[in-house]
């Protein structure tokens, strides 16, 4: 089982997202992450999807059903070329003593400190998929009482785009 | 410009309008409180709108329509429950590549999502199912919308799109503004095969020794029935066609080998079984045709020629894909093969014209001198005029029909193929006789699909659609009995429709103002068949009393290899020992 990064330009439309997210479900792909936002150009969204997939052939099958959808515009599968980022909010037990410790591994990770209470510190981290779970196994001995992650976003290297290729 | 553009309009007159300038000249439906604003400016156009008695009628009949006439075929419906009895009929076009719109009236804009009266998200229900589905919310989007799903329904692969308006958007008022060129830039199908695939292919043709031509239901979606005839022609390589491209090859034509598939015949599944090259034109590698599909056809490579580039490659691998216009796509390869000689087949065509000779599908006589059925569908073929269209439902009786009606022209044939939609006959022989009001249509359908949609004969004896339907009753759901008959021990749970005392089917067609006939033996049978071919005023439903213990074969039992094709039961063909 391996992870595939699409990057899916949509019309901005309302119930694209359903039909994206139907088009997985019916076809029995599966989805490990999703984002969706706004790009440079108004009329187009972004689905960033990292879909677990079994063979080449599946990976195909994907990017052939979604480049059906009308309201899509492009698919690109990003592979090591690309930039790609999580990130997360994770709340951590720190008290008086154990602060600066829980800083300390932050910084490490190049993450800030958001929110600071007696008993507890909001830590805000960005990175890889990787990078994050390595900062999440430092902080865990300390406590980790609550934690969200994005999914993935990401953009090819270099000075090629994919909205260009989607007029 | 038409001197209807720029008038301010209420929204139900620019759906009219917009239905107008499309071309529509038939829509299948029935009002409703959300969609009756539609059909008051209805009530005045040149429209001909057929007011069906259920909803799935109306939608089966615009695929009957679209698949006797080339055309979209339109139904409307109301919100809710009008539109989820849509549903079955939108499954069955999505499944079988039938371009069809269907309109539907929702609640009022405020009122979406409050689980008002009538309300159901139609879109929302339908999304897997159609091609791509609209909902619209304001009186201008409205010719747009309409434009756009025309268009989408009718290129490309066809398939159905819904039309979903909102109450409010069809009673305010804007002026009418026809849309120009379209803009839809994630929808750009690819028409023209690519020359370089095309000539890989012609190659591969050049130097196979057992091609065999697998012809599916695109071939005759996109009309490409000369450009076939002319390659098989050229390269004299073996035909067979899958359930839904019957006629587009004619069955009488030496080189065809029939329908490949779990009730295919032996020759044609043999023709895939033993291929060392397919060319698929048209088609999808549907698990009824291929069987387990890691024994399908394992020594052959393959061409696969669809409009949809997702078909290519989904179940089996291939090894020259082309992507475009199957007519072009011929077109092309009629060209590109002049190169080369035709492929050396000649003890291929040999033995599956052997194969073909001595496997023909046939059927062991009734007992007691009762009917039986394949008997009769052959009898309908024989005694109609050639140019004859045959609707019918699901079961065996389709699958006789499938074999044993004369299938020599396209566009003759009505079915069901994908989605196996019991009650299709009725309704989709009413559209096709809406579509082609001069030619003779048939209904094959059996007792059971009958009593699901038979009320369309109401419909068609007020509107003059003279159809002929022909019930096959065999008192039983004969398929799934076929089925209890090989693999549950002759354990008939809940197969036993009781059609021998009700419904009495001739005094029901009375009653829906049709004429109804019953045939128990082979002189009533000629004698009904004749009668019903006179009258043409009136629908006519001729109930043919035939043996239940008749069996569709041959038959590859389902999940096993084509190789276990049998002919009967416990009954496997020889196949020559020789290597070719």
């Amino acid at each position: 089982m391996k992870y595939h990064t699409l990057s899916i330009l949509v019309s901005n439309k309302p119930g694209v997202l359903t039909r994206i997210a139907a088009l997985f479900s019916r076809r029995g792909f599966n989805i490990q992450s999703l984002a969706v936002g706004p790009t440079e150009r108004e009329e187009i969204s972004r689905m960033t999807v990292v879909a677990q997939v079994h063979d080449d052939a599946t990976l195909e099958q994907i990017v052939k059903q979604l480049n059906k959808l009308i309201e899509v515009r492009k698919v690109l599968e990003l592979g090591s070329n690309s930039v790609r980022r999580e990130m997360v909010l994770v709340k951590v037990r720190a008290d008086v003593h154990s602060r600066s410790q829980v800083i300390d591994v932050v910084s490490l990770f190049r993450g800030k400190a958001v929110d600071v209470s007696a008993e507890t510190i909001t830590v805000e981290a960005t990175g890889s998929d990787e990078k994050l779970a390595a900062l999440l196994e430092m902080l865990q001995p300390h406590g980790i009482i609550e934690l969200v992650q994005s999914g993935q976003v990401a953009l090819g290297r270099g000075t090629k785009t994919l909205t260009e290729k989607a007029r | 410009m038409a001197d209807t553009d720029g008038q301010v309009m209420t929204g139900a007159q620019a759906l009219v309008e917009s239905l107008e300038r499309m071309g529509v000249d038939v829509a299948f439906g029935i009002p409703g409180g959300a969609i009756l604003p539609a059909y008051d400016p209805l009530y005045d156009s040149k429209i001909r709108h057929i007011l069906v008695r259920h909803e799935q009628g109306a939608g089966h009949a615009a695929e009957g329509y679209a698949m006797t006439s080339g055309r979209v075929g339109v139904c409307i419906a109301t919100s809710g429950p009008g539109a989820t009895n849509l549903v079955t009929p939108i499954a069955n076009a999505y499944m079988d590549s039938t371009p069809i719109v269907a309109i539907t009236g929702q609640v009022n804009s405020a009122a979406i999502g409050t689980d008002a009266f009538q309300e159901a998200d139609i879109r929302g229900i339908t999304m897997p199912i159609t091609k791509h589905s609209f909902l619209i919310k304001n009186v201008e989007a409205i010719p747009l919308a309409i434009k756009e799903a025309f268009h989408i329904a009718a290129t490309g692969r066809p398939g159905p799109v819904l039309v979903d308006i909102a109450k409010d958007a069809m009673v305010a008022k804007a002026p009418f503004v026809w849309p120009g060129e379209l803009d839809l830039p994630g929808y750009r199908p690819t028409i023209r095969p690519h020359a370089r695939q095309i000539r890989g292919a012609a190659r591969m043709i050049a130097e196979s020794r057992r091609p065999v031509l697998y012809v599916g239901g695109g071939v005759a979606l996109a009309h490409a029935q000369r450009e076939l005839a002319e390659f098989v022609e050229k390269t004299r390589i073996p035909v067979v066609t899958t359930l839904m491209a019957r006629g587009v090859f004619p069955d009488s034509h030496e080189l065809h080998m029939g329908m490949p598939g779990m009730h295919g015949t032996v020759a044609a599944v043999g023709a895939l079984q033993k291929s060392d090259l397919l060319i698929a034109l048209g088609t999808r590698f549907d698990d009824r045709v291929t069987g387990r599909l890691d024994s399908f056809a394992p020594d052959a490579k393959v061409i696969h020629a669809d409009v949809d580039p997702a078909e290519i490659g989904k179940n089996k691998a291939v090894d020259v894909p082309i992507v475009g216009d199957v007519r072009l796509t011929l077109e092309a390869l009629n060209e590109a093969i002049e190169a080369y000689e035709p492929p050396d087949a000649a003890a291929w065509r040999r033995q599956l014209t052997a194969m073909k000779a001595r496997y023909q599908p046939r059927w062991d006589e009734a007992p007691d001198g009762r009917l039986s059925p394949q008997e009769v569908i052959q009898r309908i073929g024989q005694l109609s005029p050639p140019d004859t269209i045959y609707a019918s439902g699901v079961g065996q009786h389709q699958m006789w029909a499938a074999h044993f009606l004369p299938h020599e022209q396209p566009g003759r044939w009505v079915n069901s193929g994908g989605a196996g939609t019991m009650g299709f006959c009725v309704p989709a022989a009413m559209g096709a006789k809406v579509a082609n009001p001069d030619t003779t249509v048939w209904g094959i359908d059996g007792d059971g699909c009958f009593q699901m949609t038979n009320q369309e004969l109401v419909t068609c004896a007020l509107n003059n659609i003279p159809v002929k339907i022909a019930v096959i009753n065999n008192n039983a759901l004969g398929m799934v009995r076929q089925w209890q008959s090989l693999f549950y021990d002759g354990r008939y749970s809940n197969t036993d429709l009781m059609t021998e005392s009700l419904p009495n089917f001739p005094l029901l067609a009375e009653a829906m103002g049709c004429v109804g006939l019953r045939a128990t033996n082979e002189e009533e049978m000629d004698e009904a068949i004749k009668r019903a071919l006179e009258i043409d005023d009136r629908p006519v439903v001729v109930e043919f009393v035939v043996h239940k213990d008749a069996m569709v074969w041959p038959m590859v039992p389902a999940g096993v290899s084509n190789d276990e094709i049998r002919v009967a039961r416990d009954m496997a063909p020889e196949w020559e020992e020789e290597v070719l």
